[in-house]
């Protein structure tokens, strides 16, 4: 035990302490608020200079370059990073001159395209803020659930089923509907795992895998049988939604900034008040940190794990139904790009915390986004950002690594981030 | 001839404690030195650094005279010193021969293991030292007693002459702990050095030839077994004078308020560790149950408050059945329970001394409302019970995991006692902890008994049992083999109820009974 | 004095309990209702069933095939599962319940088999044959993870392991035309990323879980990179020399057995060697002694003076050299080319398998050959066209994996200190 979770404490501490005003709060924060994101900030930094060693080794130009001479190898080298990371960037957050430009001298259209990018990055964050905090709350719970992608197929599925197939609903029943529909599909999902952990004691991530194949070819089922749209010859794709239950876009084409980003805020902010607010976020937590003492404690263990189970595979099966009734409109089965692993890497990054869970989302939309306009311009695969993340999240789950790297000085209690236990079976 | 072993000014600094302060030592060939200082004297760190667990800051270490540097367990294999461990060093799923090859195995073709060697060499120790042990057990299926011997033939097996013995009667019955200085004895009458470590004053008596007391990291005097007195030792370990017996009034029994009528509880691989037990705790009653380690307590107090189910019987709470209901059921219906491992179950230690203190009764009025939690409340509640309780904590939110273990407990006990309860369960209420705080929870468990409370006290120290109970009971292998009033019997005769012996009379204690400090 | 010295000798109750007992013979019960209703009833009376007994393309050890009469054999093996699931509700098997269990569940798939099959050709050697090569992946992967587990490290990195394996195998073999070199680089690979773990897990202690996830995104990511970047621009690069089959004089001619075992993969024979000298090493050795003894309880070896550290590492390398050997498979031993996610979870079904085979390699093997051969069911059944869609069909290897883990997770002794990181005081 010793100093296990000590971060996750953190913040139920810091609550705490806002509520009686006790310590001095000018000095703690400032020195705080640099502790807690000088760890993140130069993890991401490191990943970037991987990446563009990365970059500079792949490709073919900067080998036959450096055949020429040094100089021209050097240079080549440099300039295909830099163009790829100034694509990566004003892909994600746009072109200031372009934007300038559209201001002055441009029109409406023009202006939507210049402000395009930072609003799209905003668009792919969504999907990755109800991932992230489906991941959160799991920790949070002590359950590690690698789970999420199968959940967001399951909840996309469902909440298209619902989407395409009832008709002549007012929006403002059919919308909430088969958004809560999508929940519905991924904590059902969720909950299998949870329910198998908490009275088989077989450990959630290989039932999290094996569901999420399960999902996969599930839904890969459904989209060429039960729910494949007439006409395609067999595409694995559904048929459009129904205009009612379309979660609302804000600005015309080509910006598909939508409603959903906000309906992720609330429910970030909503997780929050849950785990440090109530009293099930106190048994979440508890479980999840000493479920001995939470049995102890006379808190319902198997109920806690499935209530968090479904909850974190409710908040997965919202991002897959966020997908499909913000953006996409109907389903196919390329619909995620790995957001279970990803998930998992934000999560982490966030501390867990919801708040934190934001920020990395945003950071991962923006990367995700740039990377898409990288690979257009410099044929860098979009795989890219996978290397960078997990490159990230091993420096943040090992900060010891980082702080050795940049001459940091050691803490004096190392506080180890997350523990989960292993597979010895029943708890 | 020089000493066999020698220490000179060994120091070591943890974050916050000075474990070891400049402490000198040494032992001669062929005796028994007694090392005596109470939980946290810092016993431990000074072996682990003979041992090469730690390192020390300062000191060095002579052995025969000359000047050795252990930085590991190998280099004091190889410099002839050996250490019988408080938790022992056992793997429960290999045999005896392979427990005791580990490390330094006889091979044969390459790396084959040449088990009937070991297994050879192990039965001729054994017979030499009478220690009895088959090398084909596997360990997990002998007694404590038995796996301790286990340890001692790995140290002979490596030819150790140095022993050390840590605590090493923790676990044992009195007669096994007899049974053991019967060991030692003959070890270092065959030549071997014994360092016995431990914080019982007859065991010490009984079988040292020297004795060295510290406190607090540093040595604070020696003295002769055949000389010391006892109440002196006791002040030179704790650093005042030590008044271990609780004022405690004789008190009529009231209502029955815990009954139990053949209960059989099993553990988790079905094996019936509760067997058939029955009896019954009244209000304003502390019923100790004594009895080695093992023997069925734990299971017998988890099937009470709820944590373990069981499998036959009656457990009835003021005449309620509470047999396999919840743990919350019971708890509301006013138990306490004090658990036995108390960072494992008690605790949660990364959550904020505030939050643990509210840990039965954080989902009800005033601590929440609906489901939101009340933190306000909570934290009054903390202060409050942080100063009632003496609860040396920085402040409410600092995490309980960064408490000394003293006041852990007291969190727990602050936890528990502070709710208007009719029984309490307190299981080994006091290990490992020092004077000071042993002597405060002997104080307010009897003081709950004397609200009116029914107290179920478990706890392996025989003397804690005698100390603060109205009745007793004898646990052993499952069963209650004695229940006895406590002024009735003779400390001798539970020692040998705990071993499994019945005697054909009942003893009574003669004259003023001599309580041993246990600590 | 008796009572110290002997052991202790506790009253246990039954194995398996009344409840057990009932909900067992029930289901058995159930199974036989099932066969005669579903398979026996629906199969029309003349029906023949034929099995090949000789894998397709073999020459030696031909058998000839096996024919049946469909609804005869199901009503036989619908009795036998009712007599044995009576049998089981009046008075109960006792100690070989499992394995009366495990009989009629046999049953079920071979009356499962025999109805698919009525009145066609269904070549059974031949998917006894493929199960033994998709076993091969997945019995190697929990040799893996009982090599790591076994010293308490646990490794839930050997899905990516067998990934980058599987990649850099093509990828090497195709640009030195050797199959061996492409194996030796593609065990390179997964052991660079195992020392990744090792570093990760016993050095810098971080969660063993989140240091294997990290490897298997890293993992993922990579290969789909390179792959993208190389593999698919330019078709040369993936095109390895394979592992061709290998005929074992003799033994080859055995029929059934020996097409499906002595004429086949180099990647099959390695599994079995590999079995052997794992099984010999780990209970045998000095070797296995210590690795056993740092993962049960890695203070009692550090006293007596066994490297903890240095144990862990080896361990973990050794089990990233296994991984990799099982990567190496899929691209020089059975596809031929590397696709992105090709593993597809075969890796984790592995730890599956090292959980229900009781952490040995023997276990581990037969518990492969059982998923293995769940998958070839799938596949092999969607080919003779059956009712169920391919797409469900397989499935069967996940939904088999976790109704395994359901029921024997914790049922075995799992390593006292596995997944706990070694801090030397």
């Amino acid at each position: 035990m010793g100093k296990k979770d000590l971060e996750k404490q953190d913040i139920g501490k810091t609550i705490l302490e806002e509520l009686t005003g006790g310590e001095p709060k000018e000095k703690r924060q400032k020195r705080g608020i640099w502790k807690i994101l000088q760890i993140p900030a130069l993890a991401i930094l490191t990943g970037l200079i991987i990446g563009a060693v990365l970059i500079m080794a792949t490709s073919f130009d900067v080998y036959d370059a450096f055949k020429v001479s040094l100089w021209k190898g050097l240079g080549t080298a440099f300039a295909e990073v830099g163009e790829a990371y100034l694509a990566l960037i004003t892909g994600s957050l746009g072109n200031p001159v372009e934007i300038v430009q559209a201001l002055l001298y441009g029109d409406a259209l023009d202006f939507r395209n210049a402000i395009n990018p930072i609003l799209e990055s905003l668009v792919q964050s969504t999907p990755y803020i109800f991932a992230g905090l489906a991941c959160a709350l799991g920790f949070r719970a002590g359950l590690f659930n690698i789970g999420v992608e199968g959940q967001l197929f399951i909840g996309a599925a469902a909440a298209t089923f619902v989407g395409y197939s009832l008709t002549g609903l007012p929006p403002y029943i059919h919308m909430p509907l088969a958004f809560l529909a999508g929940a519905l599909g991924g904590a059902l999902w969720g909950m299998v795992p949870g329910l198998l952990k908490a009275t088989t004691g077989g450990h959630e991530v290989i039932n999290c895998i094996m569901m999420n194949y399960i999902a996969y070819r599930f839904t890969t089922f459904l989209l060429t049988g039960p729910m494949s749209r007439p006409g395609t010859g067999g595409m694995p794709v559904s048929p459009i939604i129904e205009k009612s239950a379309q979660i609302p876009q804000f600005f015309k084409t080509p910006i598909r900034f939508h409603l959903g980003f906000f309906i992720a805020l609330a429910f970030a902010a909503l997780v929050w008040w849950v785990l440090f607010k109530t009293t099930l976020g106190l048994n979440l937590r508890t479980v999840g940190t000493n479920p001995r003492a939470a049995k102890y404690a006379g808190m319902n263990i198997i109920a806690t794990t499935i209530i968090g189970m479904a909850a974190s595979g409710a908040l997965a099966g919202m991002a897959g139904a966020n997908e499909v009734l913000a953006v996409n409109r109907s389903m196919a089965i390329g619909l995620s790009a790995g957001y279970g692993f990803d998930s998992i890497a934000l999560a982490l990054l966030g501390n867990s915390h919801p708040v934190g869970v934001i920020f990395a989302a945003l950071l991962f939309g923006v990367l995700k986004n740039g990377a898409t306009k990288m690979m257009v311009v410099s044929t860098i695969p979009i795989d890219i950002v996978t290397i960078l993340q997990a490159v990230i999240l091993i420096f943040v789950a090992a900060p010891a690594i980082i702080r050795s790297v940049y001459r940091l000085k050691q803490p004096k209690v190392e506080a180890a981030a997350i523990m989960l236990s292993g597979w010895g079976g029943v708890k | 001839m020089a000493p066999i072993l020698q220490l000179k000014g060994i120091t070591k600094q943890f974050p916050g404690v000075l474990a070891n302060d400049h402490i000198d030592l040494t032992l001669n060939q062929g005796e028994i030195l007694a090392l005596l200082g109470e939980n946290g004297a810092g016993k431990t760190t000074l072996m682990n650094i003979l041992y090469g667990l730690y390192q020390p800051d300062e000191g060095e270490i002579l052995v025969n005279g000359e000047k050795i540097t252990i930085h590991s367990p190998t280099d004091a294999i190889n410099a002839g010193i050996g250490m019988v461990h408080q938790h022992f060093m056992l793997i429960p799923v290999f045999t005896v021969t392979e427990n005791v090859m580990l490390g330094s195995e006889p091979v044969k073709a390459g790396d084959f293991l040449d088990r009937p060697k070991t297994a050879a060499k192990i039965m001729e120790i054994s017979s030499q030292y009478k220690l009895e042990v088959d090398p084909n057990d596997y360990v997990k299926d002998l007694p404590v007693g038995v796996q301790q011997r286990v340890e001692i033939i790995k140290l002979l097996y490596r030819e150790a002459n140095i022993l050390i013995f840590d605590e090493p009667t923790a676990v044992l019955t009195p007669q096994e702990a007899d049974d053991l200085f019967v060991i030692m004895r003959s070890l270092v009458k065959q030549g071997k050095s014994i360092i016995f470590i431990t914080h019982k004053l007859r065991e010490v008596l009984d079988v040292a030839d020297r004795i060295m007391v510290i406190r607090r990291g540093a040595v604070v005097g020696e003295a002769d077994p055949k000389q010391a007195n006892r109440n002196k030792l006791a002040e030179m370990m704790v650093g005042r004078e030590v008044n271990l017996v609780v004022e405690k009034d004789i008190k009529k029994p009231g209502d029955v308020i815990l009954s139990i009528k053949d209960l059989v509880v099993t553990d988790q691989f079905k094996q019936v560790m509760v067997d058939k037990v029955s009896f019954e705790v009244h209000a304003g009653q502390i019923l100790g149950i004594a009895g080695v380690q093992g023997n069925g307590q734990t299971e017998l107090v988890e099937a009470i408050t709820g944590l373990r189910k069981s499998v036959s019987g009656e457990i009835k709470f003021k005449g309620q059945s509470i047999l396999n209901e919840p743990p919350r059921k019971i708890t509301e219906l006013g138990s306490a329970h004090v658990p036995e491992d108390r960072q494992a179950d008690g605790l949660v230690l990364p959550f904020p001394v505030a939050e643990n203190l509210v840990l039965c009764t954080y989902y009800k009025e005033p601590f929440s409302r609906g489901v939101v939690l009340q933190y306000e409340k909570i934290l009054e509640n903390s202060e409050k019970l942080v100063q009632d309780f003496d609860i040396r904590t920085p402040s409410s939110l600092t995490t309980v995991g960064s408490l000394s273990g003293g006041n852990q407990q007291k969190v727990i006990i602050a936890r528990e006692l502070s709710r208007p309860i009719e029984l309490l369960v307190a299981s080994q209420p006091t290990r490992g902890l020092d004077v000071g705080s042993i002597e405060y929870i002997h104080k307010r468990i009897v003081q709950k008994r004397d609200e009116g409370c029914a107290v179920l006290l478990v706890s392996p120290e025989l003397d804690e049992v005698i100390e603060l109970s109205d009745r007793i009971a004898v646990m052993y292998r499952g069963k209650i083999i004695a229940l006895l009033e406590a002024e009735e019997v003779a400390k001798e005769t539970l020692g040998l109820l705990m071993a499994g012996i019945v005697p054909d009379k009942i003893e009574k204690p003669q004259g003023q009974r001599v309580v041993e400090t246990t600590f | 004095m008796a009572a110290t010295s002997t052991s202790i000798q506790r009253v246990r109750i039954s194995d398996i309990s009344p409840a057990r007992k009932i909900s067992t013979g029930v289901v058995e019960v159930l199974v036989a209702l099932f066969i005669f209703a579903v398979f026996a009833r629906t199969v029309s009376a003349g029906s023949i069933t034929t099995f090949v007994m000789t894998p397709g393309g073999i020459t030696t050890g031909q058998m000839g095939n096996w024919v049946i009469p469909s609804q005869l054999t199901l009503y036989l093996l619908a009795a036998l599962s009712l007599v044995i699931g009576l049998f089981q509700l009046i008075r109960g098997f006792g100690k070989i319940t499992n394995l009366m269990v495990g009989l009629v569940f046999l049953f079920f798939i071979f009356s499962f088999l025999t109805w698919q099959a009525a009145d066609k050709s269904l070549n059974l050697a031949g998917m006894l044959s493929s199960a033994v090569q998709l076993a091969v992946p997945i019995t190697m992967g929990s040799f893996s993870g009982i090599l790591c587990e076994r010293s308490g490290v646990v490794n839930i990195a050997i899905e990516g392991m067998m990934l980058m394996s599987a990649m850099v195998g093509a990828l090497m073999g195709s640009l030195t035309h050797s199959a061996w070199l492409g194996l030796f680089f593609g065990v390179l690979s997964a052991v660079l990323l195992a020392a990744l773990h090792a570093v990760l897990s016993i050095k810098y202690k971080i969660d063993q879980i989140i240091s294997g996830t990290v490897i298997n995104m890293f993992s993922a990511g990579m290969t789909a990179f390179l792959s993208q970047k190389f593999l698919q621009t330019r078709q040369e690069l993936n095109n390895p020399a394979m592992f061709t089959r290998i005929e074992i004089p003799g033994l080859a001619e055995i029929p059934l057995i020996g097409p499906i075992l002595f004429n086949t993969n180099f990647f099959v024979y390695l599994m079995f060697a590999l079995l052997i000298i794992l099984q010999v090493a780990l209970f045998s050795t000095r070797w296995g002694l210590r690795v056993r003894s740092v993962g049960e309880h890695p203070k009692a070896a550090d006293t007596l003076g066994i490297n903890v550290i240095r144990t862990r590492y080896m361990s973990v390398l050794l089990g990233g050299m296994v991984a990799g050997m099982a990567g190496a498979f899929f691209t020089l031993g059975s596809v031929g080319r590397f696709e992105e996610g090709m593993t597809a979870g075969k890796g984790f079904i592995g730890l599956a398998a090292m959980i229900f085979g009781n952490y040995t390699p023997i276990g581990a093997l037969g518990a492969g050959i059982l998923f293995g051969f769940a998958d070839s069911l799938g596949s092999k059944l969607s080919l003779l066209g059956s009712a169920i869609p391919s797409t469900l069909m397989s499935t069967a290897p996940y939904v088999i994996t976790m109704i395994v883990l359901a029921g024997f997770v914790g049922k075995g002794h799992v390593p006292a200190a596995d997944g706990v990181p070694y801090t030397k005081e």
